[in-house]
């Protein structure tokens, strides 16, 4: 017998040791190291130098700003001379001709006062005269093709002031300013999302909260067929701006989507895993062939799904749902087959002594041991497909994903985006509450 | 023991009470969960644009077409598979390093928000809201809007997969280290460790094979999602692929090459880090 003492055993036992330690300590080293070059080696493929002079800082801040706050544009036609007030200068946000938000004043001329104390007046069809705290009055008109600048003390124009030929436009906070031949516009920033409640045509557009409230609960009726909560919550619903009835659906589509994609998928895998676990399949070739059928399931990626399918069924939540259902049979089949392999024999055999035939045997032996684990994995495959629904109806066109990204691609509906953000966050948020306390009362006890 | 009275039912009926109970209990929610899919179903087919039993027959269609479109031009199939392999790498890459910054970002947050480790206990249900909100937001909102800002490319793939990385690894991190064993870091403790040594020395090496078999299923699942972010512009073979579709007829040797490809490299990826996570978790250790 060899022991520590033995001259012959103890090197290698050392050399071992050490060797462990080596390889250890290389390793340490090694994989940091390993990493850090990889980056290095990203940093160019990806060529991150190159997006300093591809990224557009001022796209940044019209989106920030966007975010968050709105504007009022007040144009002028300089050809007609016909003022419009408008929301975003949209024809949904418009209000009617000659009237407008408390700030402007209509009549002769249109004086619109703004935020820092400035003042724009539209003199008849071709003059603006701005009052500019700090800088003094300054006066455009238009002389045919070209624009006549008055500035005061016939200095020249400041940095803030973009001056051309045909065109002036200037940027104060609050505010912007510009002049064409053919229009001059002034855009007013506000705070807050425009006409997220009620637009312009709804009777109950610019009433305070307690107006609101009082009309409400009481009389005057605003529309004499229906009660006026009811009218508020039709006119809401309704809303040209913010079209929250469609969103509402669309939103509700993208939940179906995960719904029907995930217990679809579950009602498939579940008998399918039965022939794919090792202890319950009656043939070894069906049991691969289950096997297989999974692997590829899950292999082709949803992206080719999607294609595939989008083909056959053209747009929509169904082609979504099935796309969801047929990626998640495959992780399903894999997942459910291999809690049944791991079932305690114990209690099968226990139900059999009773007599109990194979259907029994599978009912109150095998299903109550995977039972749980089962509805713990469809509450968390819906859960995380409420988010991958999202991306999946950008692809098939279906749900809130596609608002999303048309709201994207136009690029000026930020609010909109911001909008459907927060709603999908929060439903999200609410499946995953949701599925957490189902299955803390319903599977853990 | 005080008598029940007649009344009362024996433990028999009872138990076969609660029986009928339950099994009333079982049925009604398996009816209410069979309406529920009908009338959902029903609901997406009227919203969809084709039917779902006019559709199913065509659904081998498409495939037949692109396949038998590659079998007549076979010849150009191993350039085309030559050309593509610089995307597949590019949404390999993207896959990878959002995979890294994301472990290594969910790593910090796993540790501020998890009771006993947390720097700041006070905060720990900001980071976890905070991780939760991570993880709510579809990866291609971020990647949109930064392909906006940024311009076409990888890099808002990556952030935005990153960005949703952190905030689902976090949370699976916290979870695994909510149930180390707190000895070594009271043996770190009472020498004197910082904050950081505690962690570093006391808490990582019990977590480190959990953490890589989470970090290897993300990289399985954000090679899906850099294909699908490619595939709305953000570069990789999923922006291949949406160009060779757009193109249709005469490029679908080239939409079979992606498709083989994506299959291809999935099934290797889920297979080797299959194996790596088995020797992980049952080795109990990186090996």
């Amino acid at each position: 017998m060899t022991t520590l003492s033995d001259p012959a055993y103890t090197p290698s036992v050392a050399d071992k040791v050490q060797g462990a330690f080596n390889r250890r300590k290389w390793r340490n080293i090694g994989v940091p190291l390993g990493v850090f070059a990889y980056l290095i080696y990203v940093f160019f493929a990806f060529d991150i130098m190159g997006l300093a002079s591809k990224a557009r800082p001022e796209n940044a801040a019209i989106l920030l700003n966007d975010f968050w706050s709105h504007k009022v544009h007040v144009t002028r036609n300089n050809r007609s001379g016909e003022v419009l007030t408008a929301y975003e200068g949209e024809r949904k946000g418009e209000f009617p001709e000659g009237t407008g938000p408390e700030w402007v004043s209509y009549g002769e001329s249109t004086v619109i006062s703004l935020t820092d104390g400035s003042v724009v007046e539209f003199v008849g069809g071709k003059i603006a005269e701005l009052q500019i705290p700090d800088y003094g009055s300054v006066r455009a008109e238009i002389d045919g093709r070209a624009v006549v600048l008055t500035l005061p003390d016939n200095t020249t124009p400041p940095e803030w002031m973009n001056v051309s030929r045909n065109r002036m436009s200037l940027t104060q906070p609050g505010w912007r300013f510009s002049i064409t031949p053919s229009k001059t516009e002034v855009f007013r920033y506000q705070a807050g999302w425009e006409l997220f409640f009620f637009t312009i045509d709804s009777a109950f557009y610019d009433r305070s909260v307690g107006e609101l409230v009082a009309l409400a609960l009481w009389e005057p009726r605003v529309n004499p067929d229906r009660a006026n909560i009811a009218q508020m919550a039709y006119d809401i619903w309704t809303n040209k701006m913010w079209r929250h009835g469609d969103v509402a659906w669309a939103m509700f589509e993208t939940v179906l989507m995960a719904f029907l994609g995930t217990m679809g998928a579950g009602l498939i895998a579940l008998p399918l895993s039965f022939l794919a676990a090792s202890n319950f399949a009656p043939a070894r070739w069906l049991r691969l062939t289950c096997r297989r059928f999974f692997d590829l399931l899950r292999g082709v990626d949803g992206l080719i799904w999607t294609v595939i399918l989008s083909r056959a069924f053209g747009p929509g939540p169904m082609t979504g749902a099935l796309a969801i259902l047929l990626t998640d049979t495959g992780t399903f089949g894999k997942t459910f087959s291999e809690a049944l392999e791991n079932i305690d024999q114990k209690q099968v055999e226990g139900v059999q002594s009773t007599g109990a035939s194979a259907v029994q045997r599978m009912r109150f032996g095998v299903i109550p041991q995977v039972l749980p684990l089962i509805l713990s994995q469809l509450l968390y495959y819906l859960e995380s497909n409420t988010r991958s629904a999202t991306v999946i109806g950008a692809l098939v066109g279906g749900g809130i994903g596609l608002l999303l990204t048309q709201a994207i691609i136009t690029q000026k509906d930020w609010e909109e985006v911001c909008y459907y953000m927060v709603l999908v966050v929060l439903t999200v948020m609410l499946m995953d509450t949701l599925s957490g306390w189902v299955r803390r009362k319903f599977i853990k006890g | 023991m005080a008598m029940t009275s007649p009344s009362s039912p024996t433990p028999t009926e009872d138990y076969l009470a609660l029986v009928r109970r339950k099994r009333l209990y079982g049925a009604i929610l398996v009816a209410l969960f069979v309406v529920l899919m009908a009338s959902g179903f029903n609901l997406a087919e009227g919203r969809n644009a084709g039917g779902f039993f006019e559709g199913l027959h065509r659904i081998f269609d498409f495939p037949a077409e692109i396949f038998s479109e590659a079998f007549t031009n076979w010849r150009n199939m191993p350039a085309h598979l030559v050309s593509f392999l610089p995307s597949l790498l590019e949404t390999l890459n993207i896959a990878a390093v959002s995979t890294l910054i994301g472990a290594v970002l969910g790593m910090f947050l796993a540790f501020l928000s998890t009771r006993g480790l947390a720097k700041w206990p006070a905060l720990i249900p900001v980071f976890r809201r905070s991780m939760d909100i991570m993880r709510a937001v579809p990866e291609i909102v971020i990647a949109l809007v930064l392909i906006f800002l940024l311009g076409v490319g990888p890099v808002p793939a990556m952030i935005a997969i990153a960005f949703h990385t952190t905030g689902a690894l976090g949370k699976l991190f916290s979870e695994a280290a909510e149930n180390v064993d707190f000895k070594p870091v009271e043996g770190l403790a009472s020498v004197g460790g910082s904050w950081l040594q505690r962690v570093w020395f006391g808490v990582v090496p019990q977590v480190a094979p959990n953490w890589s078999s989470y970090a290897l299923l993300r990289f399985e699942i954000n090679i899906r999602a850099s294909a699908i972010l490619g595939f709305v512009g953000a570069g990789g073979i999923g922006y291949d692929l949406k160009t060779a579709l757009q193109w249709g007829m005469g490029k679908y040797d080239q939409v079979v090459v992606i498709f083989a490809l994506l299959f291809i490299t999935i099934m290797i990826v889920d297979h080797m880090s299959d194996r790596a996570r088995e020797r992980l978790v049952k080795g109990g250790q990186i090996a």
